[in-house]
């Protein structure tokens, strides 16, 4: 219970200031220790692939892949200080909105956790490596060959978008 | 070991953090990252139902949301790159050639 609460306050706190800080290779490191708390959240959830996942590929590769960007571009402040038009989540109408919708949302948070029935989980956790992989290339193969195709896609899109144009 | 309801709430509140960060950032990258986040709040709801239900499938949903992440991340990472090319710019406002 305790580190639940303290791996939870870790991934909050640490999307928080992703999105508060300025300068964008700080932001990329804060959400690697925002995905390390998520992947203790898995531990705990008896889920070891998708914790161990989580690190190799998201955090090892997916942010990677975003620092060598933030890195490569070289523009770590350029930043709203100078920009002449108000931001429109400034004016008067769409902050409205966005407080009523924030109100919205902590009631309901607060009515989820004040009547929420204490549903404990099943004790039995059938969810090893072995019957992921055996449901992954029987029932879901379609989706998996689907996938390879996407990645391929993907891997030739990034390749002409980000190539030079030859002159 | 905390409910079931108590993992919901987490992920709510980390959604909520993402689309907040859309919608107030002018940095295509961070906007980018806000994202993932919303991203993994999704994925803790599937694993947090998958266990409830003792199923594997909650872990195989989040190795296919993991897989477009990626692919995501990459054609994302690479339109950003190419506009950064055009207008030396990270800010979403600079790049209004489409908007009518």
């Amino acid at each position: 219970m305790v580190s639940f609460y303290l791996l939870g306050a870790v991934a909050v706190v640490a999307s928080l200031l992703v999105i508060a800080q300025r300068n964008p290779i700080y932001s990329v490191l804060l959400l690697i220790a925002s995905f390390g708390a998520l992947s203790g959240l898995y531990v705990l959830l008896e889920a070891p692939f998708a914790a161990v996942i989580q690190i190799i590929v998201y955090a090892g590769a997916i942010m990677v892949l975003f620092l060598f960007v933030v890195m490569l571009l070289n523009a770590p402040h350029e930043e709203t200080e100078h920009d002449l038009r108000l931001h429109p989540l400034v004016r008067h109408g769409p902050m409205g909105f966005g407080v009523v919708l924030a109100i919205i949302l902590v009631v309901e948070l607060a009515l989820v956790l004040a009547g929420s029935r204490p549903d404990r989980f099943g004790s039995a956790a059938a969810t090893s490596v072995r019957s992921i992989g055996r449901a992954l290339f029987t029932d879901y193969a379609f989706a998996f060959e689907a996938t390879s195709v996407l990645i391929l896609v993907a891997m030739v899109g990034a390749v002409v978008l980000a190539r030079r144009e030859p002159r | 070991m905390p409910p079931l309801g108590h993992y919901l709430v987490l992920s709510a509140i980390l959604f909520a953090i993402g689309t907040a960060g859309v919608f107030i950032r002018r940095n295509v990258i961070t906007i980018l990252l806000s994202i993932e986040i919303m991203l993994n709040a999704v994925n803790l709801s599937f694993v947090a139902f998958g266990r409830a239900w003792g199923t594997a499938d909650g872990q195989i949903i989040v190795f296919f949301v993991m897989t477009v992440a990626a692919a995501e991340a990459a054609v994302g990472l690479a339109i950003v790159i190419s506009m950064f090319r055009q207008r030396e710019s990270l800010n979403p406002d600079m790049f209004t050639a489409l908007k009518w």
